[in-house]
């Protein structure tokens, strides 16, 4: 599936659309055009469907390293009960990127390529991952900011063009509002608990707020694929768009935590109707984009070896399942 | 190559154990579709895939996958690539309900409008 940048050479090489092809594209765009659905074995034009297996084989990658921040902290949760908490929300992330394998595998590409494009560093994921958890409050804040910033990046996505991802999304949406409230009931514990409990809670939001803001993506003039991915109704709204909407969102709720957000500059603009925010640092997302983050390397480090330490489980489980089917041929 | 989601994306007579490079213990697990029954009178509804390496494996992983939050009495767990699917090349002509046979609806009939229980 991968098509590479042509030289003018190569394009004049193309082959001359086939009249499959033309009655392809024609109702592919129809059904755009319907606000309607593609499923798998329709056909659709190659950069839909690259750009798709792009997206969602890094949302599923997200969703993977994900678990590594809050697995963390399982053996350090302050109670049986936040540990059963946090062992279903790690649960859940696992969940979620099954889901999205699944929906990235129904474009062609294997599952197990698409591990090897994780594993190999070839495949990106979320930047927000590269940032490390530092107190149990990061639990809270993760929950908070980062699923609720993920939240709203997601919802529209259930209206995504493509079938499997939009039924993926639907799925991971409905179990994601108990990630962001559970975040929320971590921070107004310890926002309302002693002086140092508090200051712990605003020093994990100071923290966890720039790169939640940045999980939106590039401001809208530096991001071009978005325009592509808007008018093949993937993306429904811009990352500007989402991203204002989520500080409107937090307002209150920062307010209702006694705490503040690590930016003077936010305010409503009556005229346009939209939040503005301070600017971002944007060289630093690049920076960890690139793998130059805080956990980047430790990250891939762990997943590796995940991997390859759950490779005799995989050999064990396909062993054994060949030799029941062959037990059950001679029976 | 497996495609999930009860659509057959173009079809490999290559089983996943029988690929190049693959012992059996080391060939990717065949994808498996799964169907849940969310309550008692109800039929099982197309959930998602999964990949194992048999079917009890499926239906263990099916339970942990799509069944967290007791969204199921039932799960049905089929071999992908035992599925098969229309056409999808024939989209309108094999499904367009060819024009003028409105008399198979009830709406159809008018006359009866207004009188009771019919």
């Amino acid at each position: 599936m991968a098509t590479k940048t042509q030289s003018p050479r190569d394009a004049q090489l193309q082959p001359v659309p086939s009249a499959e092809d033309e009655a392809g594209q024609a109702y592919f765009d129809k059904i755009i055009a319907e606000d309607s659905r593609i499923e798998p074995a329709d056909w659709m034009p190659a950069g839909y469907r690259k750009t798709l297996t792009r997206q969602i084989s890094q949302h599923a990658h997200s969703e993977i390293i994900g678990m590594q921040p809050e697995a963390n902290f399982i053996t350090r949760a302050p109670s049986l009960k936040r540990k059963a908490i946090l062992m279903a929300k790690v649960q859940d992330e696992a969940g979620h990127g099954l889901y999205l394998y699944s929906a990235a595998e129904t474009l062609g590409t294997p599952r197990d390529e698409l591990f090897d494009q994780l594993l190999s560093g070839k495949a990106k994921y979320s930047s927000i991952f590269n940032y490390p958890a530092l107190t149990w409050a990061d639990m809270g804040a993760i929950g908070w900011l980062v699923d609720g910033a993920a939240i709203v990046n997601q919802v529209p996505l259930c209206r995504a063009s493509y079938g499997p991802y939009g039924r993926a999304m639907v799925r991971v949406c409905k179990e994601e509002s108990f990630h962001q409230r559970q975040g929320f009931e971590i921070l107004l514990e310890l926002a309302s608990g002693t002086p140092a409990q508090k200051q712990m809670a605003q020093d994990a939001v100071n923290r966890f707020y720039a790169p939640a803001l940045m999980m939106f993506g590039p401001n809208d003039d530096e991001s071009p694929n978005s325009q592509q991915s808007m008018r093949w109704n993937i993306k429904r709204f811009s990352n500007d768009e989402l991203r204002q909407r989520f500080v409107g969102m937090i307002q209150e709720q920062v307010r209702v935590l006694g705490l503040t957000l690590p930016d003077d500059e936010i305010r409503f603009n009556e005229e346009t109707g939209k939040w503005e925010y301070g600017e971002l640092d944007w060289n630093e997302f690049y920076e960890v984009l690139k793998g130059r983050g805080p956990c980047n390397a430790q990250r891939m480090e762990r997943r590796r070896e995940a991997h390859e330490n759950g490779a005799w489980v995989r050999e064990a489980a396909a062993a054994y399942a060949a030799k029941k089917a062959q037990k059950a041929q001679v029976a | 190559m497996a495609t999930s989601d009860q659509t057959a994306m173009g079809t490999s007579d290559k089983t996943p154990a029988t690929e190049i490079g693959h012992t059996p213990e080391k060939a990717p697990w065949p994808l498996w579709e799964v169907f849940v029954r969310s309550s008692r009178g109800l039929s099982h509804v197309h959930a998602g895939s999964l990949h194992a390496p048999d079917a009890e494996m499926a239906v263990r992983n099916a339970r942990d996958l799509y069944t967290r939050r007791n969204e199921g009495v039932s799960l049905w767990v089929v071999p992908a690539s035992s599925i098969v699917a229309s056409d999808p090349d024939a989209k309108g002509e094999f499904f367009e309900s060819p024009k003028g046979k409105d008399y198979r609806h009830a709406t159809y009939y008018k006359k009866s409008e207004g009188v009771k229980h019919l």
